[in-house]
C-alpha cells in the first residue's frame, strides 16, 4: 500500500532534471545580478569619459576660460565662444521656471490639501497624458500656438507697457524668442513639479495638519504655517530637478526659440541653448575641423551642469522622502 | 448638572458603515467626563463630532445636531474655524508646530489675529505656558525650535497652545497614552486643574486613568451609548450588565 | 463681514483652482491643436505609404517608414533594455534591499534618468563612432536602450518596493531561494506594474527625438535590415516641418497628430492593461 502512493507520489511530480541544483542557480543568479548591478554607476563613468575624450582636442587647445565665457561662435575660423548658448540656456530654462513654479505649486497644493478624491482620479491620468506627449508633439503646439500669439500681441502688449525695463524690451519682429521657448517649457516640466511637490507634502503627517486645524486655523492657513515650512527644502529640490530637466529639452524648444547665437538681453530675443546648437549642427560636426569636439563639449557642459543639479536635489528628495517611509 | 454640549440624536457613518448610532448625549459644564469603551466602540468618533473634525475624513456623514451652549455646531454658515476656536485638542500623538516654542504657543493668537505682536503676545504665551505646567522648563529658552522638546513637553507644549485661543471645551484623545508614566501624571495634574474653567472630554482606553480622572462617565458599546452618568454611580454601581463586564475587564 | 482669513483662504483658493485650471487647460489646448491642424491633413495614405519621389516637394506618399521605424526603434530599445532593467530592479529588492550599495545603484539610476536625450544621442555617436557603426537601426536601438534604462528601471523598482513583505515572507519560509521568488512570487504579483514600467519606457522611446537623431539616421524606406538607417515618427514631424512647402508643413502635422495618438494609446493601454492584470495579484 505504501509502496503503491509513494509509486502514485513520484508520478505527479517527477524527479527535477536541471543542470544546476538550486542553491547553486540562486548563487550563480546572485553574482550576474551583483555585476548587472554595477552598469548604471559604469555608463555613467563611461559617458563621461567618452564625452571628455571627444572634445579634448578643444579643451587642449583653448583655455577653458575662453571657450565658456567666449562670445564669438564662428568654427570656421576656429572661434568657439560657448558663451551665448550657456546664456540662452540659462534664460529659457530660468524663465521658464519662474512661469511654472507658481500655477504648479498651487495646483499641487490644492491636490493635496482641498481636493476630493473624484478630482484626484481625473488628475492624475491628466496629469500623465501631459508627461507623455513627445517633444516635438509641444514644438508643434508651440509652433503653431505660441509663437504667432507671442508676435502678434504678448510682444507688443509688454514691450508698450513695460519696455522701459530692458527685459521686455522687444526689437524682434517675430515670435521666435525666450518667452516662447519658456511657456512650451513650462508646460513640460509642470507634470513633473506637480508630482514631486504632491509627494513630498504627503510625507507629512495628518497630525500635524489637525494640530494646526484644531485651533481654529483655515486649511489655507495650516498650509501656510504649518506644512509649507516643513516640506520647503523638499520642494525646492524638486524645482531644482525639474529644472534640470528643463535644461536638457531639446526638440520643442529648438523649434520655438529663434536660434541666433547671441545672448540674450530680453525674453523676446531670440536664444539658442545648448541642446539646440547640438542638434542643429550635428550634420556638419565631421567636416569643419575642430567641430565636432566642440559640439561635444557643449554635450559635455550639458552633462556636467545637469549632473550638479541632478546629485544635489536627488539626494535631498531622497532623504525627506525616505523619512517618512 | 448643567449641560454645556449636547448631542442630539447624533449618527455618523463612515462610507455607509454606522460609527454612532444615535447617540443622545449631555455633557455637563466643567467637569471632566470621560468616554470609556472597547476599542472600535466610537468613543473617538464622538469625540471627533464635538469639533467637527469628522469631517476631515473623505467618506464620513453625519446626522443630528450637537448643541454647545445651545447653538447647533453643524448648523449650515456656521464657521467650523470658530467652532474649532471654542474647543481644544490635546490629540494621541503631540504634534509640534515647525516653529519655535513661543511661536507655537503664539499661533491661535497669531491667525485669529487676537493680539499684536509685542508685549501682550509675551504675556499671554507665559500665561499659558505656566498654566501647562512648562513654563520652568522652557522660559529660558522660548524661541528655540519647538521640536528639541521630549514628548512629554510636546504633549505640554500643545495644551499651552491650545489654552492660548481661550477654549471652552478641551478635548482629549487618548492624550497620554503615547507618554512616559510621568509626563503623563503631570497632563492628569493639569487636567484636574483646568477642570474649574474648562469643560473637558476625554477620551480613553485605561479604566484606571477613567477612575482617576473622572467625574462624569459614558460608556459606548459598538457607536451606541450604553450608560452615562456620575462617575462614582457608573464605576460603583453600573446600571446595565455590558458596563458591568466592561468594568470587570471581560472584554 | 468675512473675517481676514477667510478672505485670505478665498484669494487663495481661487489662484489654486485657476492653476488648476490652467494646467488641465494646457492639455486640452495642446491636444486640440494638434488635432485642428493635423486632421485635415491625414488621410489612409499617410498611413499606408512610404514616401514616395518628390514627397517633401508636396506630393504623394505617406510616412509608412517612420511609423514603422519608430517602432522598430522603440521596440528594439525597449527589449534591450529590458533584458538589464529587470534583474536590476529584482537584484535591488530580492538581494540588496537597503544596502549602500543598493543606494548608490539607485543614485545612479536618477542620474541617468535626468540625463538630457541629447547627451544620450552624442554618446551613443561617439559610440558609433568608436565602433566604425554608420547611423542604423542598431545605433538607435541601443541609443534608445541607454535612455529607458532608467526609466524602466526606476519605475519597476517602485512598483517591486510595494510588494507585500509578507509574501515573499512566505516564500522564503517554505525554502524557496532569493531567485525562486525573485522569478516566480515577486514577478508574478508585480506583473502589472512591471508591465506598466515597460509601456511607460516603450511610449518614451517611441517620442524621442534627441537620441534618435544622430544614431538612427532618417531614409525614406522601411527598414529591413539593422545595419541601414531607420526613420522616426518625430524626426518625420521635424524634417516635413522644416520645409517652405505648406503642402509637405500640413502633412508634418498629420505626422504630429499620429504620433500624439499611438503615445497616448500606450497611456491609456498601460492602465487598462495594468487593471485588468490586476485581477491575478493579491490586494
Amino acid at each position: 500500500m505504501a509502496k503503491n502512493i509513494s509509486a502514485n507520489l513520484t508520478e505527479i511530480r517527477p524527479p527535477r532534471k536541471s543542470f544546476l541544483g538550486r542553491r547553486e542557480s540562486d548563487r550563480l543568479a546572485s553574482r550576474l545580478f551583483l555585476f548587472l548591478s554595477t552598469v548604471p554607476l559604469f555608463l555613467i563613468i563611461v559617458i563621461l569619459a567618452a564625452l571628455i575624450y571627444r572634445s579634448w582636442p578643444i579643451i587642449r587647445t583653448h583655455s577653458i576660460w575662453d571657450l565658456l565665457a567666449g562670445q564669438v561662435w564662428k568654427p570656421i575660423q576656429g572661434l568657439f565662444g560657448f558663451y551665448p548658448f550657456i546664456s540662452g540656456t540659462i534664460w529659457v530654462t530660468v524663465v521658464a521656471m519662474i512661469l511654472a513654479i507658481p500655477p504648479c505649486l498651487l495646483t499641487a497644493i490644492y491636490l493635496v490639501e482641498y481636493a476630493h478624491t473624484p478630482l484626484k482620479t481625473v488628475m492624475k491620468p491628466l496629469l500623465d497624458l501631459l508627461a507623455s506627449i513627445p517633444s516635438v508633439v509641444y514644438g508643434v503646439w508651440g509652433l503653431v500656438a505660441i509663437v504667432p500669439w507671442v508676435q502678434s500681441s504678448l510682444s507688443p502688449f509688454l514691450s508698450r507697457w513695460l519696455g522701459f525695463i530692458p527685459l521686455f524690451r522687444s526689437d524682434n519682429p517675430t515670435g521666435f524668442s525666450v518667452i516662447s521657448g519658456s511657456i512650451v517649457l513650462a508646460v513640460m516640466v509642470a507634470p513633473f513639479i506637480i508630482a514631486v511637490t504632491y509627494e513630498v507634502m504627503h510625507t507629512v503627517p495628518e497630525g500635524l495638519r489637525h494640530a494646526s486645524l484644531a485651533i481654529g486655523a483655515t486649511r489655507w492657513q495650516t498650509v501656510r504655517y504649518a506644512v509649507l515650512p516643513q516640506v520647503l527644502p523638499g520642494i525646492v529640490a524638486g524645482v531644482v530637478l525639474g529644472g534640470s530637466r528643463a535644461l536638457g529639452e531639446t526638440m520643442a524648444v529648438l523649434m520655438v526659440v529663434g536660434n541666433v547665437a547671441k545672448s540674450p538681453t530680453s525674453i523676446f530675443d531670440p536664444a539658442y541653448p545648448l541642446p539646440a546648437l547640438i542638434a542643429n549642427n550635428y550634420g556638419e560636426m565631421l567636416s569643419i575641423p575642430m567641430y565636432d569636439a566642440a559640439l561635444l563639449g557643449a554635450a559635455l557642459v550639458l552633462m556636467l551642469m545637469v549632473l550638479m543639479f541632478n546629485v544635489a536635489s536627488t539626494l535631498v528628495l531622497r532623504h525627506i522622502l525616505r523619512r517618512s517611509a | 448638572m448643567e449641560a454645556h454640549i449636547q448631542i442630539r440624536n447624533l449618527e455618523a457613518y463612515y462610507r455607509e458603515m454606522p460609527a454612532l448610532k444615535n447617540v443622545t448625549l449631555d455633557i455637563p459644564r466643567q467637569q471632566i467626563t470621560v468616554i470609556m469603551g472597547p476599542s472600535g466602540c466610537g468613543k473617538t468618533t464622538l469625540l471627533k463630532s464635538l469639533n467637527r473634525f469628522l469631517e476631515l475624513t473623505d467618506g464620513t456623514r453625519l446626522r443630528g445636531e450637537v448643541l454647545i451652549d445651545g447653538a447647533d455646531i453643524y448648523a449650515p454658515g456656521i464657521d467650523v474655524t470658530e467652532i474649532r476656536k471654542k474647543t481644544g485638542l490635546l490629540a494621541q500623538r503631540p504634534f509640534p508646530l515647525p516653529m519655535s516654542i513661543y511661536d507655537n504657543v503664539a499661533y491661535g493668537l497669531r491667525i485669529h489675529s487676537l493680539c499684536s505682536r509685542g508685549q501682550e503676545t509675551d504675556k499671554r504665551v507665559k500665561h499659558y505656558l505656566e498654566m501647562a505646567g512648562l513654563w520652568d522648563e522652557v522660559k529660558d529658552r522660548l524661541h528655540d525650535p519647538a521640536s528639541g522638546l521630549s514628548i512629554g513637553q510636546h504633549q505640554r507644549l500643545c495644551l499651552a497652545r491650545g489654552l492660548a485661543v481661550e477654549p471652552e471645551v478641551l478635548l482629549g484623545d487618548e492624550p497620554t497614552s503615547a507618554l512616559d508614566p510621568i509626563s503623563a501624571q503631570h497632563i492628569e495634574k493639569r487636567l484636574l486643574e483646568l477642570k474649574k474653567e474648562y469643560t473637558i472630554v476625554l477620551v480613553t482606553h485605561v479604566l484606571r486613568q477613567a477612575r482617576r480622572l473622572a467625574d462624569y462617565v459614558v460608556f459606548m458599546y459598538m457607536g451606541e451609548v450604553v450608560e452615562c452618568g456620575l462617575a462614582h454611580q457608573v464605576f460603583n454601581a453600573p446600571a446595565q450588565e455590558r458596563t458591568r463586564a466592561y468594568l470587570e475587564g471581560q472584554f | 463681514m468675512m473675517k481676514r482669513r477667510h478672505v485670505e483662504e478665498a484669494f487663495f483658493k481661487i489662484l489654486m483652482i485657476g492653476s488648476l485650471a490652467l494646467v488641465a487647460g494646457s492639455l486640452g489646448f495642446i491636444l486640440l491643436t494638434v488635432i485642428i491642424k493635423g486632421l485635415p491633413a491625414l488621410n489612409l495614405a499617410m498611413l499606408t505609404q512610404t514616401p514616395k519621389g518628390g514627397f517633401y516637394l508636396g506630393k504623394e506618399g505617406g510616412i509608412l517608414n517612420a511609423i514603422i521605424g519608430s517602432l522598430y526603434l522603440a521596440l528594439g530599445g525597449t527589449l534591450l533594455a529590458l533584458v538589464f532593467s529587470l534583474p536590476l530592479a529584482l537584484y535591488l529588492q530580492a538581494y540588496a534591499r537597503r544596502t549602500g550599495w543598493a543606494d548608490i545603484v539607485r543614485l545612479a539610476l536618477d542620474v541617468l534618468w535626468g540625463i538630457p536625450s541629447i547627451v544620450y544621442g552624442a554618446f551613443g555617436f561617439t559610440l558609433m563612432l568608436a565602433l566604425g557603426m554608420r547611423a542604423s537601426l542598431l545605433g538607435g536601438i541601443i541609443t534608445l536602450a541607454f535612455l529607458e534604462l532608467p526609466i524602466m528601471t526606476r519605475s519597476m523598482d517602485e512598483v517591486i518596493r510595494m510588494m507585500p513583505h509578507e509574501m515573499e515572507q512566505a516564500a522564503y519560509a517554505v525554502g524557496a531561494t532569493r531567485l525562486e521568488t525573485a522569478l516566480k512570487v515577486v514577478t508574478r504579483q508585480m506583473l502589472p506594474g512591471i508591465l506598466t514600467a515597460v509601456l511607460l519606457a516603450f511610449g518614451r522611446g517611441i517620442g524621442d527625438a534627441a537620441s534618435v537623431l544622430f544614431t538612427a539616421g532618417y531614409t525614406d524606406r522601411i527598414p529591413t535590415s539593422l545595419m541601414r538607417p531607420a526613420a522616426s515618427l518625430p524626426l518625420a514631424v521635424f524634417f516635413q516641418l522644416g520645409t517652405p512647402f505648406p503642402e509637405v508643413q500640413k502633412r508634418a502635422y498629420a505626422s504630429a497628430l499620429i504620433l500624439t495618438v499611438i503615445v497616448l494609446a500606450i497611456s491609456l493601454g498601460s492602465r487598462w492593461i495594468a487593471g485588468r492584470l490586476s485581477r491575478y495579484t493579491i490586494r
